[in-house]
């Protein structure tokens, strides 16, 4: 018996088992791919239009924000050059993270449920489950280039350029399986496997967003796959010599996997598992405690996308003005978010508002706890000691109402620190951008008290129903005045009550509003979990 | 006070399942109670009810005294709850969900708790995610029994647990009783409620169809009687009281009741014995009897169901 019996079969098992999965990930990344030439060419339908994309894409011109976001576009005055731009760098940050995911899912996430030991006690090899996983992630790749490259050469882009840009960003992104084959062997844990991936694909991202945007430094973006992927150049004078980097990696990613998992028994990981404390710190006691240690990791992770979201807008708030003057349809644009007041001011007021809705997106999460912990039975056996169960649901709506104004106030806070470094006058622009986005906090507690409410009268529907709720407050403060929806749908968001911060005066009264009716709300739906029945998802 | 819980006509529906159909129980002070049934009969949702996370549709229970819906917070700093299927924070230590249920409910005694850990043999650092089922059910045992309460409401406790780790479980609840504390341990192992319950109430459907000490119970059943006769057994099998008789030969098997064994025995020893072996009906065969509808009980006995099987 060879290290590779079984592969074969184990192969087909992964396809058998990813049939949705893996058919989710393909059409959800080539829809990505081909939408974002379509919406290229439908944008900029004549050279002229390309010809002035290019010239504030590209070069010096291009603004560093968006640069690093985006990466560089090294021709984009063609739609295949263009295209790139828009499409490699995110492009490759999505594979690289199908990649890692699915090799987990077949690898050690078999070896940790106990499903790979009740195989591997039938004639399969050391290597089999392995080989299998990366092979199935190989053939995924391979599936989505080929389609993509079939697809932009259908859309009428050049052959080698659509060739080069799919085997780049495929080849970078497999570079990713390799990381993750490495991390599963490392840890226990699925989870932990895929966070230690994830954290390479995240600094990957970061290298190559220093060494694309700051001058001096573009050695940085060499160290990154993701960066590899960029300087494939397709459709800007393609070199196919840097394809040597990926493979390298990859190959010797591949050793050691191979000699690391020859030294490990099956669900054991290299490294030990890291163990917690034995006894609880001082201020785990009370629900409140309890509250904030179950949601700490999650608000750190919505306050730092609000932080990257408030440093990448607020950072180009001041180049609004300049794209403006340039171009009538961007200042249209913008004239239609609302508000008076300069450009620079409406625009921070809709950056504002989308942080604002981030921040609502991240106070409906953090309600919504309430309810995976009350279907999965934790919620029981605290309120089966001395806990009431108004301080157990208070605890979560606390860490909900206090975690949304934190996410707010980093987004507004980072926002206003770049548009202020920017502008030259951090000391004026900083309170004032902080202020606009502190503002947004009613309308977001609006969202959370949604969610209590629910969760006291109509627990089994409470998940879907909020993030319905929401998902319509969203599309009707973003949509509904572009679409000219009636004014009626429109006051139904609390969003459209709050006063439009930094391009308009500051009002109180609609904010005194919005904070009754979230106190309204969450006293409502308190009184009702009170007296009902707790239901569990069985 | 002699009563730790008392439920009468206790009734609970959901939806159309009426998953308590006039329920009774009652637990005196200082007693370990067993609270036997199989899946589904109604063991879960009666312990939910006394702690106030369902609410009761009709009937009374009482719970140490107070009212477990209204006086839910008072109430469980009096008592500790084990549940069956012992849900955790996966990312929380072993040591971390303990002190924390213990600090919730209002205190935990730490020398107490470092000498369950060491009972159990449970290493308080891992994280939950990791633990085992009957490892999960570790932590809420540890944290349950290191509290200073008058009573544990414990949930089909040791479903998860091995052997090894029953038998100890069993000592120290065996040490709870002396120490005076009330317990109602819900279980379908038997033998644990053989060995550790002062009284025992059974439940099928909603109902309590038992209660009293198994020597009560007891009577109202079958011995089953395995003998080797010097001659062929006449006439066993148009006794009264004698049931599912198997004879081969001179080997006889049969179940007797309890009130006619003196009338069998008396039987088989004219018949010469040469070995016999008898055994006292265990808490399985109370069980299978009370598992099966009357219509199957009716069909194995051939004859209607015997009076006074239901309360």
């Amino acid at each position: 018996m060879s290290g590779f019996t079984g592969t074969g079969h184990l192969l087909r098992l992964a396809v058998r088992r990813d049939r949705i999965v893996g058919t989710v990930w393909v059409l959800g990344l080539f829809v990505f791919a081909l939408s974002q030439a379509a919406s290229i060419i439908s944008l900029y339908p004549t050279q002229a239009d390309l010809d002035r994309l290019a010239r504030t894409a590209e070069g010096i011109g291009a603004n560093p924000a968006v640069v690093a976001l985006q990466g560089p576009a090294y021709d984009a005055s063609t739609y295949g050059g263009a295209t790139a731009w828009q499409v490699v760098t995110p492009g490759v940050f999505l594979l690289g993270l199908m990649s890692m995911l699915l090799v987990t899912r077949h690898t050690r996430q078999e070896e940790e449920t106990g499903r790979a030991e009740l195989v591997s006690a039938g004639v399969v090899g050391r290597y089999a489950w392995l080989a299998a996983g990366l092979l199935y992630v190989l053939a995924v790749n391979v599936v989505l280039a080929a389609l993509t490259a079939l697809g932009y050469v259908a859309m009428g882009l050049p052959v080698a350029g659509s060739v080069t840009l799919a085997v780049g960003c495929g080849v970078c992104g497999l570079v990713f399986a390799g990381v993750a084959a490495v991390c599963v062997q490392l840890t226990e844990h699925a989870r932990a496997a895929n966070g230690m991936a994830f954290a390479v694909l995240g600094v990957a991202f970061l290298l190559r967003a220093v060494g694309d945007s700051a001058s001096g430094l573009s050695w940085v973006a060499w160290l990154s796959p993701i960066g590899w992927a960029e300087r494939f150049r397709p459709f800007a004078g393609e070199r196919w010599v840097v394809l040597v980097l990926p493979v390298a990696v990859l190959l010797a990613l591949l050793a050691v996997v191979a000699a690391l998992v020859v030294r490990r028994d099956v669900g054991a990981g290299v490294l030990a598992t890291r163990l917690g404390p034995a006894t609880a710190p001082g201020w785990l006691g009370s629900p409140l405690g309890l509250a904030w240690r179950l949601q700490r990791g999650s608000l750190v992770g919505w306050a730092v996308g609000a932080a990257v979201a408030g440093l990448s807008f607020g950072g180009i708030a001041q180049d609004m003005v300049q794209f403006a003057e340039q171009d009538p349809e961007t200042a249209k644009a913008l004239a239609s978010l609302g508000g008076a007041g300069s450009i620079t001011d409406i625009y921070l007021a809709a950056v504002l508002s989308w942080i604002g809705m981030l921040a609502a997106g991240y106070a409906v999460q953090a309600t919504l706890r309430l309810r995976s912990e009350e279907a999965e039975l934790r919620a029981e056996q605290v309120l089966a000691t001395a806990v009431p169960r108004a301080a157990w649901a208070g605890g979560h709506l606390v860490v909900a109402a206090v975690g949304s104004a934190v996410v707010l106030a980093t987004g507004g806070l980072l926002a206003g620190l770049a548009h202020g470094l920017r502008s030259g006058d951090l000391g004026g622009e900083l309170p004032r951008v902080l202020g606009a986005a502190l503002v947004q906090l009613p309308a977001v507690w609006v969202m959370a008290a949604v969610g209590a409410a629910l969760f006291g009268l109509a627990p089994r529907l409470v998940v879907g129903a909020t993030w319905a709720v929401l998902a319509v407050v969203l599309f009707v403060t973003m949509f509904g005045e572009p679409l000219r929806l009636s004014r009626l749908l429109l006051d139904l968001s609390p969003f459209a009550h709050l006063p439009r911060l930094p391009a308009a005066p500051f009002t109180a009264t609609p904010l005194v509003w919005l904070l009754a009716v979230a106190a309204v709300l969450s006293a409502a739906g308190l009184a009702a979990f009170r007296r009902r029945d707790l239901v569990s998802s069985a | 006070m002699s009563t730790a819980i008392a439920i009468s006509e206790l009734v609970k529906t959901f939806g159309h399942t009426r998953a308590l159909d006039g329920l009774e129980l009652e637990v005196r002070t200082g007693e370990v109670h067993g609270f036997l049934g199989p899946n589904g009969a109604g063991k879960t949702t009666t312990i939910r009810v006394l702690l106030g996370l369902l609410r009761g549709d009709a009937g009374r229970a009482e719970l140490l005294g107070g009212d477990p819906w209204r006086d839910a917070v008072a109430l469980h700093r009096r008592l500790a709850y084990v549940p069956g299927d012992v849900s955790l924070w996966p990312a929380l230590s072993g040591g971390e969900v303990i002190d924390l249920l213990g600090r919730l409910r209002g205190g935990l005694d730490r020398r107490r708790r470092d000498e369950l850990l060491d009972v159990f043999d449970l290493d308080p650092r891992k994280k939950a995610r990791t633990y085992s089922k009957g490892n999960r059910q570790k932590v809420a045992l540890v944290a349950a029994l290191a509290s200073d309460v008058e009573l544990l409401l414990l949930d089909e406790p040791t479903s998860g647990l091995d052997p090894l780790m029953e038998a100890r479980f069993r000592e120290v609840i065996a040490a709870e009783r002396h120490s005076g504390r009330t317990v109602l341990l819900s279980s379908h192992i038997l033998a644990e409620a053989e060995a550790l319950c002062d009284r025992v109430s059974i439940v099928r459907a909603g109902r309590t169809v038992e209660s009293g000490t198994l020597a009560e119970l007891r009577h109202l059943t079958r011995t089953s009687i395995q003998a080797e006769l010097a001659g062929p057994p006449d006439g066993l099998a148009g006794l009264a009281g004698v049931h599912e008789l198997e004879v081969e030969g001179t080997r006889v098997r049969c179940q007797v009741d309890a009130d006619r064994l003196d009338e069998v025995l008396r039987h088989l020893s004219a018949a010469g014995v040469r070995s016999l072996t008898s055994q006292p009906p265990t808490l399985e065969e109370l069980f299978l009897r009370h598992y099966q509808t009357e219509e199957e009980v009716a069909a194995a006995d051939g004859q209607p169901a015997p009076e006074g099987t239901r309360s």
